[in-house]
C-alpha cells in the first residue's frame, strides 16, 4: 500500500468517525427556532456565548502562562508590585464598554418581544395541575391538552416512543404568518408556558393575566414543557403547538367550532 | 478579676460539656465546620438520589413528589446547612486570629447561635417523615404551590426562622468583633480581605435575613390565619412573594460567595509569594457587589410578567455586576503574575476556584440578558450556572480554606498526596457533573423534573456518573482531615513559606485564648512580613 492510500483511508475513517459521533450526539444548543424573534434571541445567545469564550481564552491564557512561567521550581524570584491605578482603570473600563455593546442589541430585542400590539388572533392559555387549557377567544373554541404518553412507558413497562413526554392528546393549532397573542393565566398554582422553538416562556399566575405573542414562519410541530415547578406532575404537562397554513387552520377551526356548537345544542336539548 | 491562667479553661476534647457550653471561638468554629460537613453528607446523599432518578428516562426509583422534596431539601441543606455554617465556622476560627483579638466579641451568643442549628436542621429533616412529606415546592417556597405542603409547612417555617436567628446572631458577632477588637494600628484598610469580605457579608445577612423571615411568616398567616398576602382571590399577589423572596435571595447569593473571595485573596498571595494586587480595589469591588446585590433581585423573575422598564432596569443592573467581579478575577491573576508560585493543595483549590467560578460568571452574564433569559430561565442551564458558582466556587473555597488553615488549627500537616488526589478527582468530576447540564438546558430540559424526554438522556447519564464520582471523592477529604488531626508532620508557626497575617505569628495550634495581649501593629510594622521595620520611617 502506498503512503497516499494510507492517508486516504485514514481520512475516510476519521471522517466516518466524526460524522458518526456527530449523528449520535444529542442536541446541545438552543434551537434557532421558527420565528423572527427566536432567531434574534438565538443570535444574541451565540454572540454572548462567543464573547464569553473570547474573554475566557484571554483571561485563562494569562493565568496559565503565569502558572507555567512564574513558578518557583523554575527558579524565578517573585516581583513585589501590588497596585497600578492605570491597569486597574483599564480593566474596569474595558468590561464596561463590552457590556454596553451587549446591552444595545439585547434592549432592542426585548422591546420587540414586549410589543404584542396589532395581533391577528388571541389564544387564552390556562395552566392547571397538570394540563393546559386553550381557548380561541374570538372563535369560541376551547379544549384541554393532556399528556398522551401512556403510564406504562413512564413506568418502563413498555418501549418509550419517539416523543416520550412531549406528546399531547390535542395540540394547540396555530396559523403560520399570523401574529398570535397569548393571554396566559392559571387556575391553581404558578405554571410557565414554554415552547423553545418560539422563544416564548411566560409564567401562568393565578389571578393575573400575562401577555406574550408569536408569529410562526414555518409549518411544523413544536414541543415544549411547563417550566415552573407546579407540583407532583410538573414534568408531565407538555406543550405541543402545530403550526399550519392559514387555509388548513380555517378548516380546522370550522370543524372545531361545529363540534362546539353541536355540544352546545346537545346540552340545550338535555 | 480572675487571676486563673487562661489555658486552665480548656477541657478534654472528649468531654461533652466542653462542646455544649463552650464560649471559645475555636471550639465553636470547629463545631460549625463539623456540622457543615455532616450536612454536606446529608445534602449530598439527597443530590445522589436526584441524580440516580435522572440517570435514565422513566421513573425508576422514587415518586415524583418525593423527588420534588429532594430537590427542595437538597437546596435548603446545602445553602443554609453547609455553605453558611462553614463560612461562619471559618469566621469564628480566623477573625479573632486575623485581627489580633482574644476571642469573638460576644462569646455566649456565639455558643447559642451555633447550638440553635442542630435543632433547626433536625426539625427541617423531620418534615420528610411527616404526613404529606417534606416541603416539595422548591427552596424558593413560591406560593400557591408551597401552601399545598402537608403537615410539614409550619415546621419548615419555624426551622427557617431558627436558621435566620442563628445567622443574624453570627453576623452581629462578626461585626462587633471586627469593629471593636482589632489590634491597635490595624486600621480598616489594613484588615486582611477575609475580614473585609466577612464584614460586608455580615451586613448583608443582617439586612436580608429578616426579609426572609417576613416572607415565610406571611406564608404562615396565609395558610393558617386567613390572610391573603399572596392569594389573588383575596386581593393579594403570588408574585409579591417572589419579589420579597428574591430581595432576600439575591444578597443571599453574595452571602454565599463573598467570604470565598476573602479566602482566595488570602491563599493566592501566599503561594505566589507576592502581595495581593489591588488591595483597595478588592475592598471597593466587594462593597460594589454588595450594593448591587440589592437592586438586581428581579432578574430571577424575568418571565413573571414585568413591565418593559422593569425588565430593562434589572437587566442593566445585573450586567453591571460583571465589572467588580471581573476586577476581582483580574486582581487575582495579577497577583500570580511574575510571582514564584508553588502548588500545594490550598493553591490548587484556589486556582480551580478562579477558573470554574469565572465559567459560572460567564453563564451569569448570559443569563442577565433578559431576552435570552426567557429561553434559559428555569432550565438546566440555570442549574449548571449556579452549581458552577456554588460547588467549584463556594465549596472549593471552603475546602481550600480548610487545607490552608488546618495545619494552624491542629498543629499537624495534612497529607499533600491525599490533598492533591482530592483536588484532581473533585475537579474532574465536578465538571463531568455540571458541564453537560449547560447542554441539556440549552436543548430545552426544564429544571425540577423527575423524568425527561429521550434527547436529554446521554448528558444526564454522564452527569449522574460525575455526581457519584464527586461525592465519593469527598471521603478522601474526610480521611485527610482526620489523619491530620490525629497526627502527622508538625506544622511551624508560619506553616507556609510566605504566609502573611497575624494568625501565622501564633503557635500551631494557637493558644486557647489566641492573643491575650494585643500585638503591636503601629506604623513601624511591616505589613507584608509581619515584622517590625528595622529603620523607622521618617515623615515630613
Amino acid at each position: 500500500m502506498s503512503s497516499g492510500s494510507w492517508l486516504k483511508s485514514l481520512v475516510a475513517i476519521s471522517t466516518a468517525t466524526v460524522t458518526g459521533v456527530a449523528n449520535a450526539v444529542q442536541p446541545m444548543n438552543m434551537p434557532a427556532g421558527v420565528t423572527d424573534i427566536s432567531g434574534k434571541v438565538f443570535d444574541m445567545h451565540m454572540i454572548a456565548l462567543w464573547l464569553c469564550v473570547a474573554i475566557g481564552v484571554v483571561v485563562f491564557l494569562a493565568m496559565f502562562y503565569s502558572i507555567l512561567m512564574h513558578r518557583k521550581s523554575r527558579g524565578v524570584k517573585a516581583a513585589t508590585f501590588h497596585e497600578s491605578t492605570t491597569v486597574e482603570a483599564v480593566w474596569t473600563i474595558i468590561p464596561f464598554i463590552i457590556l454596553v455593546a451587549l446591552a444595545v442589541p439585547a434592549t432592542n430585542t426585548l422591546i420587540k418581544m414586549e410589543d404584542s400590539s396589532n395581533y391577528d388572533l388571541t389564544v387564552k392559555i390556562t395552566g392547571y395541575q397538570w394540563l393546559w387549557h386553550y381557548e380561541y377567544v374570538d372563535q369560541g373554541v376551547d379544549f384541554y391538552s393532556v399528556l398522551s404518553t401512556p403510564r406504562s412507558q413512564v413506568k418502563n413497562q413498555e418501549q418509550k416512543s419517539e416523543n416520550y413526554l412531549l406528546e399531547v392528546d390535542k395540540e394547540l393549532v396555530l396559523p403560520v404568518g399570523k401574529k398570535v397573542r397569548f393571554l396566559i393565566t392559571s387556575n391553581d398554582v404558578i405554571h410557565a408556558w414554554w415552547v423553545p422553538e418560539l422563544a416564548v416562556k411566560k409564567d401562568a399566575v393565578p389571578g393575573f393575566i400575562n401577555e406574550a405573542w408569536t408569529k410562526i414562519n414555518e409549518p411544523g410541530i413544536y414541543r415544549g414543557q411547563c417550566a415552573e415547578l407546579c407540583g407532583r406532575d410538573h414534568g408531565f404537562m407538555p406543550v405541543v403547538v402545530r403550526a399550519v397554513e392559514q387555509e388548513e387552520f380555517s378548516q380546522w377551526m370550522a370543524q372545531n367550532a361545529k363540534q362546539e356548537n353541536g355540544k352546545e345544542l346537545a346540552s340545550l336539548i338535555q | 478579676m480572675s487571676t486563673v491562667a487562661a489555658d486552665d479553661h480548656q477541657e478534654s476534647p472528649y468531654s461533652i460539656s466542653r462542646w455544649l457550653f463552650t464560649t471559645n471561638h475555636k471550639d465553636i468554629g470547629t463545631l460549625y465546620l463539623w456540622f457543615s460537613f455532616v450536612m454536606f453528607i446529608i445534602g449530598g446523599v439527597m443530590a445522589l438520589i436526584i441524580r440516580t432518578e435522572l440517570f435514565e428516562p422513566g421513573l425508576q426509583f422514587v415518586d415524583p413528589q418525593f423527588f420534588n422534596s429532594m430537590t427542595t431539601m437538597h437546596a435548603i441543606m446545602m445553602i443554609f446547612g453547609v455553605v453558611m455554617p462553614a463560612f461562619t465556622g471559618l469566621a469564628n476560627w480566623m477573625i479573632p486570629l486575623m485581627v489580633g483579638a482574644t476571642d469573638m466579641a460576644l462569646p455566649r451568643m456565639n455558643n447559642w447561635s451555633f447550638w440553635i442549628l442542630p435543632f433547626a436542621f433536625a426539625m427541617m429533616l423531620s418534615t420528610l417523615f411527616m404526613d404529606g412529606g417534606g416541603p416539595a415546592g422548591g427552596w424558593t417556597l413560591y406560593p400557591p404551590l408551597t401552601l399545598q405542603t402537608g403537615d410539614a409547612l409550619p415546621f419548615v417555617i419555624l426551622a427557617i426562622h431558627f436558621m435566620g436567628l442563628s445567622s443574624i446572631m453570627g453576623a452581629i458577632n462578626v461585626i462587633a468583633t471586627i469593629l471593636n477588637m482589632r489590634a491597635p494600628g490595624m486600621t480598616l484598610m489594613k484588615m486582611p480581605l477575609f475580614v473585609w469580605t466577612w464584614l460586608i457579608t455580615a451586613y448583608l445577612l443582617i439586612a436580608v435575613m429578616p426579609v426572609l423571615a417576613g416572607a415565610v411568616t406571611m406564608l404562615l398567616t396565609d395558610k393558617f390565619f386567613g390572610t391573603s398576602f399572596f392569594n389573588a382571590a383575596g386581593g393579594g399577589d403570588p408574585v409579591l412573594f417572589q419579589h420579597i423572596f428574591w430581595f432576600f435571595g439575591h444578597p443571599e447569593v453574595y452571602i454565599l460567595i463573598l467570604p470565598s473571595f476573602g479566602v482566595i485573596s488570602s491563599i493566592i498571595p501566599t503561594f505566589a509569594r507576592k502581595p495581593l494586587f489591588g488591595y483597595a480595589s478588592m475592598v471597593y469591588a466587594t462593597g460594589s457587589i454588595a450594593f448591587l446585590s440589592f437592586i438586581v433581585w428581579a432578574h430571577h423573575m424575568f418571565t413573571v410578567g414585568m413591565p418593559l422598564a422593569g425588565e430593562l432596569f434589572f437587566m442593566f443592573a445585573t450586567m453591571l455586576i460583571a465589572v467588580p467581579t471581573g476586577v476581582k478575577v483580574f486582581n487575582w491573576i495579577a497577583t500570580m503574575w511574575q510571582g514564584a508560585m508553588t502548588f500545594e493543595t490550598p493553591m490548587l483549590f484556589a486556582l480551580g476556584f478562579i477558573v470554574m467560578f469565572t465559567i459560572g460568571g460567564f453563564s451569569g452574564l448570559m443569563l442577565a440578558l433578559a431576552p435570552v433569559d426567557f429561553q434559559y430561565h428555569d432550565t438546566y442551564f440555570v442549574v449548571a450556572h449556579f452549581h458552577y458558582v456554588l460547588v467549584p466556587g463556594s465549596i472549593f473555597a471552603i475546602i481550600a480554606a480548610v487545607y490552608y488553615w488546618l495545619p494552624k488549627w491542629c498543629g499537624n500537616m495534612y497529607s499533600e498526596g491525599l490533598g492533591k488526589l482530592h483536588f484532581w478527582l473533585s475537579t474532574i468530576f465536578v465538571n463531568v457533573t455540571f458541564f453537560p447540564m449547560h447542554f441539556v438546558g440549552l436543548a430545552g430540559m426544564p429544571r425540577r423534573i423527575p423524568d425527561y424526554a429521550l434527547q436529554f438522556s446521554d448528558f444526564n447519564a454522564l452527569a449522574t456518573v460525575g455526581a457519584f464520582g464527586f461525592g465519593f471523592a469527598q471521603l478522601i477529604f474526610l480521611y485527610a482531615v482526620i489523619q491530620a488531626i490525629r497526627g502527622g508532620k508538625k506544622a511551624s508557626n508560619r506553616v507556609w513559606e510566605n504566609s502573611i497575617g497575624l494568625e501565622w505569628s501564633l503557635t500551631s495550634p494557637p493558644p486557647y485564648h489566641s492573643f491575650t495581649t494585643p500585638p503591636n501593629l503601629t506604623d513601624d510594622w511591616n505589613w507584608f512580613t509581619h515584622e517590625p521595620l528595622q529603620a523607622k520611617k521618617t515623615r515630613s
